[in-house]
């Protein structure tokens, strides 16, 4: 049951990927990706990360994609054509730079033994729930956590001000 | 996890029916209190008191011309009215209706629900866009805006219920309200819980997605037939689920109030006496906060944009915020 549901999801995710990729519209590449995205939750959930699961789709297909897809239809780049038409040092970039992160990628998958650390049922139960995640982060990573935290707050308030320009209208 | 009562097939069949039936039971509720409010007799011709109206509203729809804009995108117009409902149909997994009466207990319950709430924008945002009008795609935008802003306050809410509950899973909430509601203990979560619900299912006053005077139908302009429909009809499944949250955050799901001081009186759990009584309980909330969306919808003016997000991130969220902050620090003093 479980190599079905992982082949019936590895399927799907490749195949989201690969129309994302060769997908003539943004729009459609966009929403192609949040298929991607649930799909990529689905292999959470085969390996017991409930918690990670739901926060896959809540943060990524939920807002970080709305946004996307926001500002693809307020910039309205719906024609392929202004996108293909000029072959420039741009995409020779892109290319050398796909070719560095697929030899990354095949280095680590490379460097994979196969075998899931051993554990018992309920140890694998245990891991993925929001109790674990939580112990783990406000113990062992408490340090990495609160420093993520306060990056994304500069983060924050820095694109506000870049977005504030000069002109300060009320309502 | 504890096991249901009964199966959770059961359940889940019985939810769906009450669902999908529902949206037709609101719209005729929602007609006859607007004309009770306007002073109006509203329908009544079809049928006794006019009961079967949705029906021949229905009839009506299906025998509509279906008209597809020629520029839009053809398949994302076609997709766009499903994800509205199918949003709403998947929430009802995890909201318990009775003592042991749900359909599955998750031990992520809640960010389940705020996962499924969030992808419900792609249903109005892709209608706008796919339709190829200036209006659809204002309403669209802005129903993204709004439902993105408005998402923070109303996970900040629930994130104070699981302080009381110390849970994530939906039963657990529930249940930790056996004595006290949240509403009692927590009421400015519950008024930003109730507020943000509203302007997550687009209702009035915060209905700026279609506003006619601006927009002309909003996200829906080019849409007719069943397609419409299919958004009338998860506008009003929404109202539904909303109502039904709020009663399962704050105001005891099917628990009566106080109920854990005189249970004794109450029979038994696990009987079929019970299990009606739960679901009478749940039912009869639910259908209080059906109302209040509709009562809120004709008394209460639209609000302008700007006065929507303003409200979203200037007020309702610190509110929000500073009400977590402090009900985390006051549990920890009583707790230790």
């Amino acid at each position: 049951m479980e190599t079905f549901f992982f082949v019936f999801i590895a399927t799907f995710a490749i195949c989201t990927a690969l129309a994302m990729i060769f997908s003539g519209s943004t729009v459609n590449s966009a929403l192609y990706l949040v298929l991607h995205m649930l799909s990529i939750s689905g292999f959470y959930l085969l390996l017991q990360a409930q918690f990670l699961a739901v926060i896959q789709i809540l943060v990524y297909a939920g807002a970080i994609m709305v946004l996307f897809l926001f500002v693809i239809m307020v910039l309205n780049l719906g024609e392929d054509d202004t996108l293909k038409s000029h072959i420039n040092f741009k995409e020779i970039f892109a290319f050398l730079l796909g070719v560095v992160v697929l030899a990354q990628l095949l280095y680590i998958v490379g460097g994979y033994s196969g075998v899931l650390p051993e554990l018992t049922v309920e140890q694998a139960k245990a891991v993925g729930t929001v109790e674990a995640i939580g112990d783990e982060l406000f113990t062992t990573f408490l340090l990495p956590f609160e420093v993520t935290a306060i990056l994304l707050t500069a983060a924050v308030v820095g694109a506000m001000l870049l977005a504030q320009k000069t002109s300060n209208v009320e309502d | 996890m504890e096991a249901p009562i009964v199966s959770s097939y059961i359940v889940m069949a019985g939810a769906l029916a009450v669902l999908l039936n529902s949206a037709a039971v609101v719209v005729y509720v929602e007609r006859r209190v607007a004309a009770f409010i306007q002073n109006r007799v509203g329908p009544n011709r079809v049928g006794p008191f006019g009961l079967f109206q949705p029906l021949a509203d229905v009839i009506k729809l299906i025998f509509k011309e279906d008209v597809t804009p020629i520029y839009g995108n053809r398949t994302l117009h076609t997709l766009a009215p499903m994800f509205p409902v199918i949003t709403a149909l998947i929430t009802v997994a995890v909201i318990p209706f009775g003592d042991g009466l749900f359909i599955t207990n998750i031990n992520v319950g809640v960010l389940f629900i705020l996962a499924v709430t969030s992808l419900g924008v792609y249903g109005v945002t892709m209608a706008g866009w796919a339709s190829n009008s200036k209006y659809s795609l204002l309403g669209g935008l802005r129903a993204a805006a709004q439902m993105l802003s408005y998402e923070l306050p109303l996970g900040m809410a629930i994130a104070s219920v699981v302080l009381f509950a110390a849970s994530l899973s939906m039963v657990d909430i529930v249940n930790s309200q056996l004595y006290w509601w949240h509403v009692f203990v927590n009421p400015i979560g519950a008024i930003i819980f109730i507020i943000a619900a509203f302007a997550e299912a687009n209702r009035t006053p915060f209905d700026l997605v279609e506003a006619e005077q601006e927009l002309v139908g909003g996200f829906h302009t080019e849409y007719s037939s069943m397609k419409f429909g299919m958004f009338f009809l998860a506008e009003y499944m929404h109202v539904v689920i909303g109502s039904m949250l709020i009663t399962t955050f704050f105001f005891g799901g099917y628990h009566l109030p106080f109920a854990g001081y005189y249970a004794h009186l109450l029979p038994e759990a696990g009987t079929w006496l019970k299990a009606m009584l739960d679901i009478a309980v749940f039912l009869g909330k639910t259908g209080f906060f059906v109302f209040l969306f509709i009562w809120v919808r004709w008394t209460i003016p639209r609000f302008k944009y700007t006065q929507l997000m303003s409200l979203g991130w200037s007020k309702l969220l610190p509110l929000s915020i500073l009400n977590f902050a402090v009900i985390a620090f006051i549990l920890m003093l009583i707790h230790g």
